[in-house]
């Protein structure tokens, strides 16, 4: 394959990436816990979609072409010089849910931000991750102004397996996001499957 | 009256059409390049004729190793047209790259999973 070039004389300059996903409801912090733990300032890049790769909208009986503008919020963290880590945060609307299976290829696992005045859109991240054996832990980002619950109360609401890690923190603060990337990894070692 | 009036302004987007930059082209799903995948131009004493000015801009982006998202990012041009430029590099030679996995669809294995979890921990 042309885009494979490790043999390359070169090859040992680039480092491998590697990718998180920060999933969650529309305003749930996702791009703010981005901004927290990244190394540069959150930078946004964007698709333009027109109705051929917009398969989940009907266009039938529509003459017109339809384009939109997807953004992504994205950062970086140089993890050693052979590795580089990079957080994507997912689009909010679920009709952009195609682009989700782009971030979740070959991606480390998730952090599913949750704002319990709104449990209900964690829902929709929670079940396309489970639904894909894509690792995932369950943040509670802790508003100021919101109820506090349990890990055991959030995790019986979103009704979230035990094997599941569910953790409480504040996505402004870099080590609250730190150490839930740490809980992904390990979530994440803990479910590779066991060597024959 | 002046040449600003009214019949253009910033909502109704970039004059010139993204895809034009790629005279129509849109990715192919043969190049499998993520989001993340790393970038690197080679060096070169010659940059071959007919490189497009877009083309030219990716190859200084990429002068250290910078993912895709990131030269989409800092050329403000959507990720689908930097995945052609970056295709067509790829096929004259002039950059190498490297992607989360060889197998795209494969989770990251357990001695890459312990490199980040050791690099977080010290972060």
């Amino acid at each position: 394959m042309a885009s494979s070039t490790t043999d390359h004389p070169e090859a040992g300059f680039v480092p491998t990436p590697v990718k998180i996903i920060i999933a969650g409801g529309f305003g749930a912090g996702k791009t703010t816990m981005v901004g927290s733990v990244s190394e540069i300032p959150p930078l946004t890049t964007e698709e333009v979609l027109t109705e051929a790769s917009a398969g989940v909208d009907d266009l039938s009986g529509v003459e017109r072409k339809n384009t939109t503008t997807v953004a992504l919020d994205f950062g970086r963290i140089r993890i050693s010089p052979r590795h580089v880590l990079y957080l994507f945060g997912t689009p909010g609307q679920t009709r952009f849910w195609f682009m989700w299976n782009d971030l979740a290829r070959g991606a480390i696992g998730s952090i599913v931000l949750v704002d319990t005045r709104r449990l209900d859109a964690s829902f929709a991240a929670i079940d396309f991750f489970e639904r894909r054996a894509i690792p995932f832990v369950i943040m509670v980002n802790c508003f100021d102004n919101a109820p506090r619950y349990t890990v055991g109360e959030v995790r019986a609401a979103l009704a979230i397996p035990d094997r599941v890690p569910v953790l409480l923190g504040d996505a402004r603060d870099r080590d609250s996001s730190k150490l839930a990337l740490v809980r992904l990894v390990r979530h994440a070692i803990a479910m590779l499957p066991m060597p024959a | 009256m002046s040449g600003d009036d009214g019949w253009y302004d910033e909502s109704a987007g970039p004059l010139v059409r993204p895809y034009t930059i790629t005279n129509g082209r849109t990715p192919t799903d043969d190049a499998q390049l993520d989001l993340s995948t790393q970038v690197m131009a080679l060096r070169s004493e010659l940059v071959p004729a007919g490189l497009g000015p877009e083309h030219v801009t990716v190859l200084h982006e990429c002068l250290s190793p910078v993912s895709l998202a990131e030269i989409a990012a800092h050329m403000k041009l959507p990720l689908g047209v930097v995945r052609v430029l970056c295709g067509d590099l790829i096929e004259w030679g002039l950059v190498i790259t490297r992607s989360p996995s060889d197998r795209p669809a494969e989770q990251p294995d357990l001695e890459i999973l312990q490199a980040v979890l050791d690099g977080l921990i010290n972060y």
